[in-house]
């Protein structure tokens, strides 16, 4: 096996007592905190002391708390996170049916951010210290300070209501929301598969203002490490040899610059699935996404116990698979990691 | 060594900058000293205007003409106007004057819990770093842990558990930072730590406690000073966040989350100066913090500040 292979075996070795210890936090986050999950799960309804010992013993509350951690990571390993106190169907069935519109949420997000963030970068890093570089990089602060729900508000106030240009919220309008069969759950592709145009437009149409919203939080990290590394990069010898040599400026930094300052750059990107996430909670609140996020947040209004206990595992061990693969990706774009 | 930041002789400083200059050299103990930096003045200027309009606002309830729960006979959702800077909300009360009280929780929360976290981390950090072995790593592989996980979902739901309100708020926001503070410690000993001063200082046969608390902390508070400033601009629009979603202080308290969530409700009619105006102030606030933020990295890292990374 050769030497990537051989890391990518370790580097999943070491995933593992990350997953065991985030893992055992949420667990103890929930168990310690002030206030009982069965308590919680009622409501705060006056019920006699019977009927939470009932509940108790019926969700396993009432075993120690070592038994109870051992149920738990069994459970989670064979891939039961309970069921949902609401709905009584099991948690990772309804967290498996959202995650798609999540992950399409996500991807055009990190789109966005990859586009305006990247470009606005190489702009900044280009003409380094011209009022363009200034008014960038004001830009970029600013993006960090902005509200993400602010933002989504902003947008659907202007292009939804004001202009009309573009639906307010959901994945699907009108009467395609009833038509439309889904088969991954990534709506792009399911109307692409359909070979669908109308449908097409349609989820691209309810696609943009949330992928804005998502996107512009990343923006202002993805230019910031853009801007950094080129003006690194630009500082080097071999550039200043390639300008010597009299190659046009264009092709200099394209081709000689932009390579090397390429690996901070996608190391930064794969970073960003926590920042992701965080801001997916917002954004699918504002725009009534059916993801995991805003099932989060369903659950935590409803005291729904398990449901809240399964997505935060199940966002914690995607996270950590996203880790393990942009770490593993690392390793493959610069030759110099050798492991 | 840690750096030291460019002497700029001549320049002048105002009265604010000297005093936190004064704290700051007071708390590294000589080691960094602030100087003019065009951010940190805009940031602290901002931060301090906010600090200002918030406690007049929360003191004197009235200060716009206004009070901004018990006034009830504005015209219902009217846009800006003379009368009514902001416009007015659906319960008939004038949206400046809630503006000029809601950043209380905020301001209040972000504050104490980056002095939570801050110190919590800050400390577990220092020793970390300084005992190094089993300890070292297991503390190192939790923190790395609930740092990777996104803070703003952890947040949520520590404030679900914990039940809404501003000491709720506090304890959940200080939880997540934790490993901010803990991985900056942390990285700044291990490098104190090995200088041949520290091994000097050793040598001569100071303690442990005493080689942490005189030698080894003191040369951390450059990167805990720049880390909290961010910190802060993340905080703000952490509490906003769980604001919105309801998590925060009970209506009908003025609060520029919880109004943004209100006038999300109007949106569809189009008032859209219920949503701006709380919104700007969230922004300017999490910007001052966040330039303040800028103006010391800039400082602490001359080879940054030559480079305006």
């Amino acid at each position: 096996m050769g030497g990537v292979g051989r890391y990518i075996v370790q580097r999943v070795l070491l995933t593992i007592p990350m997953v065991f210890i985030l893992l055992t936090v949420v667990f103890l986050l929930l168990r310690v905190m002030p206030g009982d999950p069965v308590s919680a799960m009622l409501g705060g309804r006056n019920v006699s002391v019977e009927v939470l010992n009932e509940y108790r013993a019926r969700y396993g509350f009432d075993q120690p708390l070592y038994r109870q951690y051992a149920e738990y990571l069994g459970d989670v390993l064979r891939g039961d996170f309970g069921k949902s106190y609401r709905t009584g169907k099991p948690v990772i069935q309804e967290l498996l049916l959202r995650f798609p519109a999540t992950i399409e949420l996500g991807v055009f997000g990190i789109l966005v951010a990859a586009i305006f963030g990247f470009s606005t970068g190489l702009i900044a890093a280009t003409r380094a210290d011209r009022p363009i570089d200034h008014g960038v990089r004001v830009f970029h602060i600013t993006s960090f300070a902005m509200p993400l729900f602010w933002l989504g508000l902003m947008l659907q106030v202007l292009f939804a209501v004001k202009l009309g240009w573009l639906p307010v919220a959901s994945r699907l309008g009108g009467r395609m929301a009833f038509t439309f069969k889904p088969i991954t759950g990534f709506y792009v592709l399911d109307a692409i598969f359909r070979w669908d145009g109308k449908a097409l437009a349609d989820v691209a149409r309810h696609l943009v203002l949330p992928a804005i919203t998502l996107g512009v939080a990343l923006t202002g990290l993805q230019g910031r490490i853009t801007r950094a590394s080129m003006l690194e990069v630009l500082d080097m010898d071999y550039i200043t040899t390639a300008r010597a040599k009299g190659i046009r400026e264009r092709i200099v930094i394209l081709h000689h610059a932009l390579r090397n300052a390429l690996i901070p750059i996608i190391t930064v990107f794969g970073l960003q699935f926590a920042v992701l996430m965080g801001g997916a909670v917002l954004t699918e609140t504002v725009f009534s996404w059916p993801g995991i996020a805003s099932y989060l947040v369903r659950s935590i209004d409803a005291r729904d116990y398990y449901s809240i206990q399964g997505t935060v595992v199940f966002i914690a061990l995607f996270i950590s698979a996203i880790n393990l693969i942009v770490d593993v990706l690392y390793s493959t774009i610069d030759p110099r990691v050798r492991y | 060594m840690p750096d030291t930041p460019e002497l700029q002789v001549n320049e002048r400083r105002s009265l604010l900058i000297a005093v936190v200059d004064w704290i700051v050299r007071k708390a590294s103990g000589g080691r960094t000293a602030l100087r003019g930096q065009w951010t940190l003045k805009v940031g602290f200027y901002v931060v301090l205007a906010f600090l200002v309009m918030t406690l007049l606002g929360n003191l004197i309830p009235g200060l716009s003409g206004y009070h901004p729960t018990l006034y009830r006979d504005a015209p219902r959702l009217e846009g800006p106007t003379a009368a009514h800077w902001m416009g007015t909300d659906q319960l008939q009360r004038d949206v400046f004057s809630r503006i000029l009280s809601g950043g209380r929780a905020s301001l209040i929360v972000a504050f104490a819990a980056v002095a939570l976290s801050m110190t919590i981390g800050s400390l577990i950090g220092w020793i970390s770093g300084f005992t190094g072995g089993w300890l070292d790593r297991i503390l190192s592989l939790t923190m790395d842990a609930i740092y990777s996980f996104p803070s703003m979902i952890l947040a949520i739901v520590l404030v679900a558990m914990f039940g809404s309100g501003i000491s709720p708020m506090i304890w959940a926001v200080g939880f997540v930072y934790i490993p901010t503070y803990f991985r900056v410690t942390r990285a700044e000993v291990l490098q104190v730590r090995e200088t041949s001063y520290i091994e000097a200082v050793r040598s001569i046969g100071a303690s442990n406690t005493r080689i942490i608390l005189r030698h080894v902390a003191p040369n951390t508070v450059n990167a805990i000073m720049a880390v909290s400033s961010f910190n802060l601009a993340d905080a703000i629009l952490t509490v906003a966040a769980l604001s919105f979603l309801g998590y925060g202080l009970p209506p009908p308290a003025a609060d520029w989350g919880f109004d943004i969530q209100n006038g999300q409700k109007f949106l569809q009619s189009g008032a859209w100066w219920l949503i701006t105006f709380p919104g700007l102030m969230i922004i300017s606030l999490s910007l001052g913090f966040g330039l303040i933020g800028e103006g010391i990295s800039d400082l602490l890292n001359p080879k940054r500040r030559r480079k305006k990374v």
